[in-house]
């Protein structure tokens, strides 16, 4: 009797294993296939592909690092001359030494100006004609001039025969 | 010392490690709702010897703090090792002319290269009157730790102002690194003393070397001496050994 049940209890195991084989997976019941997709489904889901991790944030950083001394002192031009020794580097000096302070001048005001704009936008027009009719045709260049002299000029161009007075 | 305010250290000594903390607002401005907060804090620059560190600052050399409106602040430290920076002005050696580059002796860590093409005129048929052994006054394009640092000696519109070869005979000699900061911060006393001397040229590069040049050797050699003593010389001595030699040489 004990001999008996053992055997069939290895039998069913062996069955159980069996049906496990893929080449016996159609033999399966629609439940435990049911099953294994709810499985798979469930271990990638979209948390899957997120890291566990606190936010990052990205903060905005009030310091800025400078290797450098010039934004530091504002220094001297390093070519230097004196009591005329190299008359070229005095020059030099005068120039590269004042354009610090020339800059913050500009910056601040607006610019000085020898042409308005106005002025620069009628020199443009009269630019813009002259080239264009440096480019046009000549057919095209008659046009141009009658347009711009408002056919009067084509009025005086008709050219009729005038009789002699006797 | 720790870690101070940023306002306290100033003018004192710093050391290496030290940590200085920057405010995060000042306590009496005004609250806003609409985001003002963030603007109100200011930029704060770190210069050389300064670290960030978080929201605070790190020192990372020794000498003393010093400030500039609206919120700069470096470390004015006594050091001869030179470190390229990018945009500074320096006197190099050329070494060697290979092709066309020209290896420069900065004083750094390693030699910089020079084209031929960044002097002021030159192009592919005329090239300049470089030999090895000149002296040229340029400033660097290209420095940083992970690349061969590059000078040029013409700035972005093409012109030398002043850069270049420098001329013959002159006389060149080394000084610490903050002796010519010294020399060259605006009205500075040892050069308004210099002006007064005789007629001399000086060419002062940021890699700690100077180059001086007067009417005869003699003279040259002074101004050599006077400045490379300026480095250990109190105020009162410096104007005493000054006023000898306007008095006399002239």
């Amino acid at each position: 009797m004990f001999w008996s049940t053992k055997a069939t209890e290895m039998c069913l195991q062996q069955t159980n294993l069996i049906c496990f084989c893929p080449f016996m997976q159609r033999s399966l019941d629609a439940e435990t296939k049911k099953q294994m997709e709810e499985d798979e489904k469930r271990i990638i889901s979209d948390e899957h592909w997120y890291l566990d991790l606190p936010e990052l944030k990205e903060k905005e950083s009030f310091i800025i690092e400078e290797r450098s001394f010039h934004p530091c002192e504002d220094f001297l031009y390093g070519r230097m001359s004196f009591k005329g020794f190299n008359p070229e580097v005095e020059k030099l000096m005068v120039q590269m030494n004042s354009k610090a302070d020339a800059e913050d001048v500009v910056e601040e005001g607006k610019m000085d100006v020898d042409i308005t704009d106005e002025e620069m936008a009628q020199r443009y027009e009269s630019l813009v004609k002259s080239i264009q009719k440096k480019f046009a045709k000549k057919r095209d260049q008659k046009v141009l001039d009658e347009d711009e002299n408002q056919n009067v000029k084509s009025s005086k161009m008709k050219k009729t025969f005038l009789k002699p007075q006797d | 010392m720790g870690s101070v305010r940023v306002e306290e250290a100033v003018g004192q000594v710093v050391l290496p490690g030290d940590v200085l903390l920057i405010p995060s607002q000042s306590p009496d401005a005004p609250l806003s709702l609409s985001g003002a907060q963030q603007t109100s804090r200011i930029k704060v620059v770190c210069g050389p010897g300064l670290l960030r560190r978080g929201d605070d600052l790190q020192v990372c050399k020794c000498g003393l703090l010093k400030h500039r409106d609206p919120a700069v602040y470096w470390v004015d430290s006594q050091q001869k090792r030179y470190v390229p920076v990018k945009g500074d002005h320096i006197i190099g050696i050329v070494t060697t002319k290979s092709g066309d580059v020209f290896k420069v002796d900065i004083g750094g860590s390693e030699q910089a290269s020079l084209s031929f093409l960044a002097f002021e005129g030159a192009t592919k048929k005329n090239r300049p009157n470089v030999k090895v052994g000149d002296l040229v006054y340029g400033q660097f394009i290209v420095a940083n730790k992970d690349m061969e640092p590059e000078l040029v000696c013409i700035d972005s519109s093409g012109k030398a102002n002043g850069m270049g070869v420098i001329g013959q005979d002159g006389f060149m000699f080394k000084v610490s690194l903050g002796l010519v900061r010294k020399l060259l911060t605006p009205q500075n006393d040892i050069i308004q003393e210099m002006m007064n001397i005789y007629p001399l040229e000086i060419v002062i590069g940021m890699n700690g070397r100077i180059w001086t040049k007067a009417k005869t050797i003699q003279q040259t050699l002074i101004v050599a001496n006077l400045l490379e003593a300026c480095e250990y010389l109190t105020g009162t001595q410096r104007k005493n050994v000054f006023a000898r030699f306007a008095d006399n040489v002239v």
